[in-house]
């Protein structure tokens, strides 16, 4: 039958066209599962300090949905808790946050071609998702864009959820998750090592881990971050013609 | 609470566009692709790199090397994922693996 001809193919045009979106979800999937753990916690951890703050649970799922910004979530709940002064708030955040400036620079090119996906992949470059999406190609046959999309979204989704069960199940918690923030710091020791052995010329990486350390050393927790990316892209600079020779590209 | 609806909702404004800002401004700075000047590409294929070891030194920001526990559970468990990570080379037995020994570390010996 010519109509049953018809209808399959649309069927399988429809499938084609749905594939490459499930088969970016499902390669997706697996490389969310640590931040997975760690946005359960730390979004759980920041709904119980919104409530403790006397801030219902639609204020926190309100700004993991719209800020997603998870550190400077925390440093927002001060702000809330003190006097009101929007542009000290827009200063400190543009301060906490100016280390999103090197990932902007980092996925400038792997962004670009990202089309109507560019602005939530922009919004949602969290520095999770981040290390893994600029470190990660996707596997073969796996379309690229919506392979960056699903992690940036799935990692969204458990940021928000998190605080969701935070902000109404915080009260009944009883096992020690002591510790438990230590995921992300191994997230990144694992994508750091994952980095090292994919490169020939270790000198950006131990660039990034000794000045970085060396700023700490010098301005404390709370104001390296802004001098460590200064001191990061000037010793870059200076090497750059030796660098640009061994760096594999 | 000490800010109404209105004030915390401006607060949250503008932590929200202080973010977007942070993430967006490179984008909007060199938007064509073609015209972005040499030394911004150069910075974005060594950046990735920094970035990460900067992320690592950033989570470690608050341990204390001169006060109890002197960093050690850290310290331990760093070791450990890496050992495990070059051994196994399975990124999520090493995630897993480092903070089981971690929380382990803090919640008992360290405790």
């Amino acid at each position: 039958m010519p109509g049953n001809n018809i209808s399959s193919l649309q069927g399988i045009q429809e499938a084609i066209i749905l594939s490459p979106k499930l088969r970016a979800l499902k390669a997706a999937f697996p490389y969310t599962i640590p931040i997975w753990a760690g946005f359960i916690f730390l979004g759980f951890a920041f709904g119980i300090l919104m409530n403790s703050k006397g801030y219902s649970a639609q204020w926190s799922i309100l700004m993991s949905l719209i800020i997603y910004a998870g550190s400077m979530q925390f440093v927002a709940v001060n702000l809330l808790t003190s006097a009101f002064n929007p542009l000290n708030a827009l200063l400190i955040t543009l301060v906490i946050n100016a280390r999103h400036l090197f990932y902007g620079v980092s996925m400038l090119e792997k962004y670009s071609g990202a089309g109507s996906k560019k602005p939530y992949l922009i919004f949602g470059m969290v520095d999770e998702t981040f290390s893994v999406l600029c470190s990660t190609e996707p596997p073969p046959g796996v379309d690229k864009y919506w392979f960056m999309f699903f992690v940036t979204l799935l990692d969204h989704i458990y940021w928000v959820a998190g605080t969701a069960l935070g902000a109404f199940f915080g009260a009944m918690v009883s096992f020690d998750t002591k510790g438990i923030d230590f995921v992300m710091t191994a997230l990144f020791v694992v994508i750091f090592i994952n980095q090292w052995k994919s490169q020939q010329q270790h000198s950006p990486a131990l660039a990034g881990l000794i000045l970085s350390s060396v700023c700490l050393f010098l301005f404390g927790p709370k104001g390296f971050i802004i001098p460590a990316m200064l001191l990061i892209v000037l010793v870059l600079s200076i090497f750059r013609k030796q660098i640009e020779k061994g760096v594999e590209i | 609470m000490i800010l109404n609806a209105q004030q915390a909702i401006i607060i949250i404004a503008a932590v929200c566009i202080g973010t977007i800002l942070t993430r967006a401004l490179p984008f909007i700075l060199f938007r064509d692709q073609n015209a972005t000047p040499p030394y911004i590409v150069f910075l974005g294929k060594v950046l990735p790199f920094a970035a990460i070891g900067l992320l690592v030194v950033y989570c470690l920001r608050n341990v204390s090397l001169l006060s109890t526990p002197y960093g050690i559970p850290e310290a331990i468990a760093i070791l450990f994922v890496t050992a495990l990570h070059l051994w196994k080379n399975n990124s999520l037995l090493s995630i897993g693996g480092g903070t089981v020994l971690y929380m382990l570390l803090v919640q008992t010996v360290f405790n």
